[in-house]
């Protein structure tokens, strides 16, 4: 046997190999969409594996730290760690500002001044975690580093992800304080792609409820114009409630691990019954982040998804109807001498198919290639790369039924001519 | 092929296009034979219905009525006619165009091997067949060249190849020398004949070509519908 369609491939490569770019570069964009929507599912899971907890502990009847406001008191763990089944709990908090690094001259003299050009630029937009120091393998730490070392201090070190472009032993300023890089980890991300920073709780607890000074100064001057606060012989009453004012007791979780072998929905029911707080399972917790926070996101993806396949398949339809329209002669001829409509068909079928093929291999090879240039995470996974091939292929075979059908069409006494 | 000893005869061959007030009838009952072996002229002026009978012949369209037999075997006979005309065509009929319609993207040598390769005979075997007969018509130093870089009549010669391929019985030609000079008109002539004679092959030309009317020893007129045999000059080739 001979293919027909091989050799008109082979003729004509120029035509097909400019198709199959720039359907190639069609199936790279769907295939990176893909990836995209993957990234994020996968971020929303790193975010809950990386958290090391079993169950959350937040505010009643929030959604949690990562999807809603919460706020609980930071001496509430303690209750929580009696509870049968607890191992470990751990106060946390979440909150997503830019971070600056600052230049070391600028952070001598601990100003605000106008930012140098290159510090500006390299300004992220991070999610803030605070985590108590010295408490690695605590729920809520950073996993494992890549360099440097844990947080020891109680103030003003910071553990980076690696993706935040910070260095080692570099001083980034968040809200009026300046903290040094200690460490930095990898695939530390929130649900929505930031990378973390991880700072002493302490300091974290003060730069999410800080208020500025002003505000500061007039709440003094209200509580010190107050006569049950401020009795003459008794100065010690106001300094306690301006300190108690002042000083943040509030964190937005507490991340719960279990004793191996408890059960999960028991230290739940457990904690809600006796905490009177809202308790998520790690089971929970992915279906808020998936369904709450990825969803439309996932759905925006798929849109597109939509009217790449269908643009794809329109440009596969009209570059092959073109293509046969162009040897409507040579298909007169071949069926005048005799061959086979299927042969004909099998022939516009498999220029198709070569077409789709010669796109998904550049498709896949452009996606590949772009996804590390992507500021978010894109997972390629393989399964999907798969299912993308059998919808190309699906797609090229649909789209080669109208040039198909114009064949078939095709009268052999045209050949002859009047 | 002892079947096909007889050519081709076409007897009362009648095509009426379209029906009712609009209806031409383009063939009112030709008779024709042509034997083995034998290469006769078919001409007329335009609108006679040249076109017509050759796609009658080449089972192409169906004739209104009329019998059609090939060797022994009847094509068609008033309205019955045999089921698979595609296989007819390709294991019967040699066809030759004007134009040489050669199929762009396969070279010389499978555009001729093409027939049997998609037959199912193996490549080998339908190429050395196709260099064969690309001997015989003296293009074979161009066996592996594409179309476009053939001249008029190399390409008419390697359509004449690819005709010849299966063996048909018949062939059949519809001005296959209109885009030549007479030079090379009458060395395809010269080529039919010589076919002709080698593989016992009944030939007919569809021509208005004045430079290789003399040449047929027979040739049919056709003239609103209709045919009438008359002797040609039978001009010597060699
Ligand atoms: N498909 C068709 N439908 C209707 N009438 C047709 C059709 N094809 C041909 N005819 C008519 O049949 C008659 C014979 O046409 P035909 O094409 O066989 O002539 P011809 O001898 O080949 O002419 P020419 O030398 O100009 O090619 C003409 O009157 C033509 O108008
Ligand atoms: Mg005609």
């Amino acid at each position: 046997m001979i293919s027909l369609a091989g050799r008109d491939i082979l003729h004509a490569w120029g035509k097909f190999v400019f198709t199959g770019v720039g359907l190639g570069l069609l199936i790279g964009v769907t295939l990176s969409m893909a990836g995209i929507y993957r990234g994020m599912v996968d971020d929303a899971e790193v975010l809950l594996d990386n958290s090391g907890a079993d169950l959350w502990a937040v505010q009643k009847d929030t959604l949690g730290p990562y999807a809603e406001p919460s706020t609980l008191a930071d001496d509430l763990y303690r209750g929580i760690l009696t509870l049968p089944g607890v191992a470990r709990a751990a106060n946390v908090t979440y909150l997503t500002m830019q971070v600056r690094p600052v230049a070391p001259n600028q952070a001598a003299s601990n100003q605000t001044s106008d930012p140098a050009g290159d510090e500006a630029a390299r300004e992220r937009r991070a999610m803030i975690v605070g985590v108590v120091p010295g408490g690695f393998g605590e729920p809520g730490q950073p996993p494992f580093l890549v360099a440097g070392r844990h947080l020891t201090r109680g103030h003003y070190e910071a553990v980076a992800d690696v993706t935040t472009g910070f260095r080692l032993g570099e001083q980034v300023r968040i809200r009026r304080n300046l903290y040094t890089i200690v460490g930095l980890t990898r695939r530390a991300v929130s649900s929505g792609g930031d990378p973390m920073v991880y700072i002493p709780l302490k300091d974290a607890q003060e730069a999410q409820f800080l208020k500025d000074n002003d505000a500061i100064i007039a709440q003094r001057r209200r509580t010190a114009a107050n006569p049950v606060f401020n009795r003459p012989g008794q100065p010690e009453v106001l300094d306690a409630v301006l300190a108690a004012q002042t000083q943040s007791s509030s964190v937005n979780a507490i991340l719960v691990r279990l004793e191996p072998g408890a059960d999960a929905d028991e230290v739940a029911a457990d904690i809600r019954r006796w905490k009177h707080l809202t308790v998520y399972t790690r089971a929970e917790m992915n279906e808020i982040l998936q369904a709450k926070l990825i969803a439309t996101s996932a759905r925006q993806i798929f849109m597109f998804l939509v009217i790449l396949s269908v643009v794809s398949a329109a440009i596969v339809a009209f570059i092959i109807y073109t293509l046969t329209l162009g040897k409507i002669r040579e298909i007169a001829v071949l069926k005048l001498i005799g061959t086979r409509n299927r042969t004909i068909a099998g022939m516009i079928l498999q220029q198709a198919v070569g077409l789709g093929v010669i796109g998904f291999v550049v498709g896949k090879t452009v996606a590949t290639l772009w996804a590390p240039i992507f500021p978010k995470y894109v997972l390629l996974l393989p399964g999907d790369a798969a299912r993308g091939f059998l919808v190309v292929v699906i797609i090229c075979v649909l789209a080669s039924l109208v040039a198909i059908r114009a064949a078939l069409r095709v009268d052999p006494a045209e050949a002859i001519g009047g | 092929m002892a079947d096909d000893t007889q050519g081709i005869r076409i007897e009362g061959l009648r095509k009426r296009y379209g029906s009712g007030d609009t209806a031409v009838d383009a063939l009112k009952g030709v008779d024709m034979a042509v034997a083995p072996g034998e290469v006769v002229g078919l001409v007329g002026p335009s609108g006679s219905g040249k076109s017509t009978l050759l796609k009658c012949l080449g089972a192409v369209i169906e004739p209104t009525g009329g019998r059609m037999i090939l060797g022994d075997h009847p094509i068609y006979d008033d309205g019955w006619r045999i089921r698979d005309l595609r296989a007819l065509r390709r294991d019967k009929i040699g066809f030759v165009f004007q134009a040489p319609y050669l199929i762009p993207f396969l070279d010389v040598t499978d555009n001729v091997a093409l027939l049997p390769m998609l037959a199912g005979r193996p490549n080998g075997e339908s190429r050395e067949r196709a260099r064969e007969l690309l001997a015989a018509l003296d293009v074979e130093h161009r066996a592996r060249a594409m179309p476009s870089q053939l001249s008029g009549g190399e390409q008419q010669r390697v359509a004449i190849a690819r005709a010849l391929v299966n063996r048909p019985p018949v062939i059949l030609a519809d001005e296959p020398t209109a885009p030549l000079d007479s030079e090379r008109a009458l060395g395809v002539i010269r080529i039919l004949n010589r076919m002709a004679r080698q593989y016992r092959t009944a030939v007919i030309v569809v021509t208005h070509d004045e430079k290789i009317i003399p040449t047929f020893r027979r040739i049919y007129h056709i003239r609103d519908g209709r045919t009438h045999e008359e002797a040609g000059e039978g001009r010597a080739l060699d």
